[in-house]
């Protein structure tokens, strides 16, 4: 506002445009990113992914071409599915230990510090050192199985990342080990911001502690519940570097994901259409995830 | 994660059923916590042939940090062979810069937000939030065009921007949440004296802000660290950040397999963030919940 | 030029509703104005208004003379002090005190010694080097008063910059505001929602409600002739009692309905009066109780309800037939629950109040 209105005379009011001046000239990244970039991006890939694009992006129209074949390649459909059971695991758990943990330290414990900072640390860590880190614990020459077989039990079998049945067991004792310690903090800060009277009543009232935590503590948390899944479901859907340390996909496709078709597809296989088709469903996937959740926050607001 | 003090029962005396069961739990949980950072650091202080005989829990024997100076400076990627040491000053190299724009246009862009909207800015910020949860595949190849066009791609500098783009949502959040609560008198003092645009934001906002920049630094620093996506799409072999080089390091098919070497480097690429962790603790915790709760 | 502020037709408006409108107001020059009202009455609005923190829709401001309508707050020619203070915490004392001087580019040599003149006025200079934090509420507004001091202008705004004080340091500093008006004697505008600050700085209250003056006078002339019943009942406290009944204009009588009539005879209309229903307004402490009631043109039996002795007097709430009226006695007087005493009051202070417009009578 004040260079533009330093100049003029205080009895006129300013020119629309230059009211506010330096604002908007400030605004302008957040402009060029959000219009060019997130909109502007979103929309070409979505056009785009009609097109029979190859090496290089063109506009030749195929219609729903690049969607028939993608839905018809095994690779696709495992990707799918490992998201879906990775997805649908990974969240159960990630929000039962988190809340679990949470829980634990908000006894009043001594060490409480000691305790969070042990079971945050790894959210520190990127996915690609925990991915290196749990492929060799889980090493079947070296690791967990070789261990126990030592201990006498010749025959125990335990090889998750060579094994195309338990390769997600692999993946997902990593994800969860990097990302619970994120939902505890969360959930933490949820119990935290209940009123101690709360408490003070269950117990007057003579509630045991765990029918609090389910009938009382855990209905007051929805908002931070609802956060958490939010939180854990967008994670979910980015899941990449993981598998591409871990098992790069393997065995075979065994642990393929959407994220990894998309990069392999435009990167190294070349076939930008069917990358854009893969890409714009995994979009599809998060909208009708996150739609719902902001018109419930939307819906929230207004009352 | 403004409430810091313990809630609940009182503690009971030190060996009731309850505090075994408790502290057992916190246990074993702590133990699958710590599991792999034990087992990273034995593995990478043996020489191999201890590896292949023994047992991967078992402490060295003979301690050698060779693996370590090995993975630092000799380990092989391709036909380079000089070790991590180049993918982490690429990574110094990408994450300065990056960390420096995008903190400040994050700022800026908050501060707009909570002190000086004009007519739109709210539909402009709604959309960058929408930003966040756009995965970014559908937007991988779109960048690749926009730095083309720039000359930036695969240039440092085209990451930095792909960094500070896909930063903006987030931190601008944080910023303006965090400007938006700052007494609201202050800035209508600042105007009556005479303060404009700028003036109110170097003068006023910035000094009082300390805490929130730490926080968007933290989690900068450890996004842009730990990326791998990003170095793999938008950069040549040559400036591959450190992520990237470890994973091409230790996944590659050539060679007999090193694992002491490998664990040493995957330790080498962990330290910074596990530094910036244990040092700034609290304020780490805040940042991702805050950035979390809100986000 | 007698006026120092003149608003003409403001109106504000953000998006479809309307916070301010038609709104008219001439401050003369020197003159202490108190606007005050309940919150969201609109008198903080019109403050920033004033001090061109809000842009208005429509209207004129004009300061000193000029148009000042799109003027930026710092090219005004006021000084404001908040509510919270608004300290730069991260400067000292002296730094906030020079912070705007230093934005309009004022000498240095001068800087020093206009910090020093206010200092010096508002005895803060044992406190230049230190930083907010370190100083007590009391202290702080006195800083931030003199970061208005300082800017040497014509006119200053407060928004209702006692209200975060303890009663003690209230008083202490109303005191000190006075004194300090009385000195400087610059144009004071002043928003509180305190009666007891507006009763006595002003030299006029505006009492404001729903984006609009409702009265504009001295303090005296709120209290003794309240324009409508609103005003009437924010203004005096414990409150005027407010009893409902009906007007007969010829025999000069108020009727309650229940039989009881009393004369309001020497009552001073302002219009020829009317009868209909009407607000009869009585203040606690224009009730006269016990001995004292005979003195009084009007006598009533009342059958007390309550009594509070406060020490210095007694509020009673009694019962005079169906009403409730709540009075003042003296703090020693022998009164108690269940008994009936003879109050009495004189017409000449009475407001009466339309039952429709309630607008005063």
């Amino acid at each position: 506002m004040s260079s533009a209105r330093r100049a003029r005379d205080g009895a006129r009011p300013p020119i629309r445009l230059l009211r506010n001046l330096s604002s908007k000239l400030a605004a302008i990244p957040m402009v060029l990113v959000g219009l060019g970039v997130f909109v502007g991006g979103t929309i070409w890939t979505i056009v785009h992914s009609f097109t029979d694009s190859r090496l290089l992006p063109r506009l030749n129209w195929v219609g729903f071409d690049q969607y028939e074949r993608l839905w018809n390649t095994r690779r696709w459909l495992v990707s799918i599915e490992n998201l879906a059971v990775y997805g649908i695991v990974s969240l159960v758990l990630t929000m039962c230990l988190g809340f679990f943990l949470a829980a634990l330290l908000d006894r009043k414990i001594r060490f409480e510090d000691t305790f969070r900072t042990i079971f945050l640390y790894p959210f520190a860590l990127s996915f690609i050192v925990t991915g290196l880190a749990w492929q060799w614990i889980l090493n079947p020459e070296f690791g967990i199985q070789s261990i126990i077989r030592g201990l006498g039990f010749p025959n125990f079998n335990f090889d998750p990342l060579y094994n195309p049945d338990l390769v997600i067991i692999g993946l997902l004792i990593a994800g969860l080990w990097q990302g619970t310690g994120l939902i505890m903090v969360i959930m933490l800060a949820g119990l935290r911001g209940i009123d101690e009277d709360i408490w003070k009543a269950t117990r007057v009232d003579g509630i045991p502690v765990w029918k609090t935590y389910i009938v009382v503590i855990i209905p007051m948390m929805k908002p931070v519940f609802v956060t958490a899944l939010v939180l854990v479901t967008s994670g979910i859907v980015k899941l990449y570097d993981l598998v591409v340390a871990m098992t790069s996909g393997g065995p075979g496709i065994a642990s393929e994901v959407p994220a990894k078709y998309v990069y392999d597809t435009l990167f190294t296989r070349q076939n930008l259409g069917q990358g854009f088709a893969a890409s714009t469903m995994m979009l599809v996937t998060v909208a009708i995830i996150l739609i719902p959740w902001a018109y419930m926050q939307y819906r929230e607001k207004r009352q | 994660m403004t409430a810091v003090t313990p809630r609940g029962a009182k503690p009971q005396k030190a060996l009731s059923p309850r505090n075994i069961m408790l502290y057992g739990a916190l246990i074993i949980f702590s133990m699958y916590y710590l599991l792999p950072l034990y087992v990273m650091m034995v593995t990478s202080l043996k020489d191999m042939a201890e590896i292949r005989v023994g047992n991967i829990f078992s402490p060295p024997v003979e301690v050698t940090f060779q693996p370590w100076v090995k993975a630092w400076s000799q380990a092989c990627t391709g036909i380079n062979c000089d070790g991590l040491s180049r993918g982490f000053w690429n990574s110094i190299r990408i994450l300065i810069p990056s960390l420096i724009i995008s903190v400040s246009v994050a700022a800026l862009t908050g501060y707009v937000l909570a002190c000086w909207r004009f007519k739109g800015s709210e539909v402009f910020f709604g959309i960058l939030l929408m930003g966040a949860f756009i995965p970014y595949q559908v937007l991988l190849y779109p960048l690749v065009i926009i730095l083309r066009e720039l000359g930036l791609f695969g240039s440092l500098w085209g990451l930095v921007l792909v960094h500070t783009v896909f930063a903006m949502p987030i931190n601008v959040l944080l910023f303006r949440n965090y400007f938006v609560a700052l007494p609201e008198e202050l800035f209508k003092a600042a105007r009556v004296d005479g303060a404009g645009f700028w003036g109110i934001f170097f003068r006023i906002v910035i000094p009082m802000s300390l805490p929130i920049f730490v926080v968007s630094g933290i989690i900068q620093v450890t996004g842009i660290w730990n990326d791998f996506l990003f170095g793999v799409v938008y950069t040549r072999p040559e400036n591959y950040p450190m992520t990237v080089q470890l994973n091409n390091i230790v996944n590659s098919v050539q060679g007999v397999k090193e694992y002491n070497v490998n664990m040493a480097a995957t330790m080498l690429t962990g330290l910074v963030p596990l530094a910036v962790y244990f040092f700034s603790g609290r304020l780490f915790v805040r940042g991702i919940a805050a950035g979390a709760v809100k986000g | 030029m007698t006026n120092s502020i003149s608003i003409k037709e403001l109106k504000l408006a953000f998006g479809a509703v309307t916070v301010l409108e038609n709104l008219n107001l001439d401050v003369g020059q020197g003159e202490f104005l108190v606007l005050l009202g309940s919150s969201g009455c609109g008198k903080s609005t019109l403050l920033n208004c004033i001090a061109g923190l809000l842009d208005i829709t429509d209207g004129e401001i004009h300061i000193q003379g000029k148009n000042v309508t799109w003027e930026e707050p710092s090219k005004r020619g006021i000084g404001m002090v908040f509510q919270s203070y608004a300290l730069y915490p991260q400067m000292t004392v002296e730094g906030n005190l020079a912070f705007g001087l230093k934005n309009a580019r004022v000498p240095k040599a001068e800087i020093v010694q206009r910090i020093a003149r206010a200092a010096e006025v508002l005895q803060i200079e044992p406190l230049l080097k230190r930083k907010p934090g370190a100083l007590s509420g009391g202290q702080r507004q006195r800083v931030a008063i003199g970061r208005a001091l300082v800017r040497d202008v014509d006119v200053f705004l407060f928004d209702e910059p006692l209200s975060n004080l303890d009663a003690k340091l209230r008083a202490d500093l109303r005191v000190e505001i006075k004194r300090l008006h009385h000195k400087l004697k610059n144009t004071m505008i002043y928003v509180t929602h305190d009666q007891v600050e507006a009763m006595t700085l002003a030299d006029r209250i505006a009492i404001m409600k729903g984006g609009q003056i409702m009265q504009l006078a001295p303090p005296a002339e709120i209290y003794n002739r309240p324009v409508n019943k609103y005003v009437a009942g924010f203004i005096g406290s414990p409150a005027m009692n407010l009893i409902p009944g009906q007007l007969d204009a010829g025999r000069q009588h108020f009727d309650t309905g229940r039989g009881m009539a009393h004369s309001v005879q020497g009552y001073d209309f302002s219009s020829a009066p009317v009868s209909g229903p009407v607000w009869l307004g009585l203040r606690p402490e224009h009730v006269q109780a016990g001995a004292l009631a005979q003195s009084q043109p009007v006598q009533v039996d009342a059958y007390v309800d309550m009594v509070e002795p406060m020490g210095s007097d007694t509020q009673v709430w009694a019962k005079v037939g169906e009403q409730d009226v709540r009075f003042r006695m003296d703090g020693q007087a022998q009164v108690a629950i269940g008994d009936t005493i003879p109050i009495g009051f004189d017409p000449a202070r009475l407001s009466l109040f339309d039952k429709k417009s309630e607008a005063r009578l």
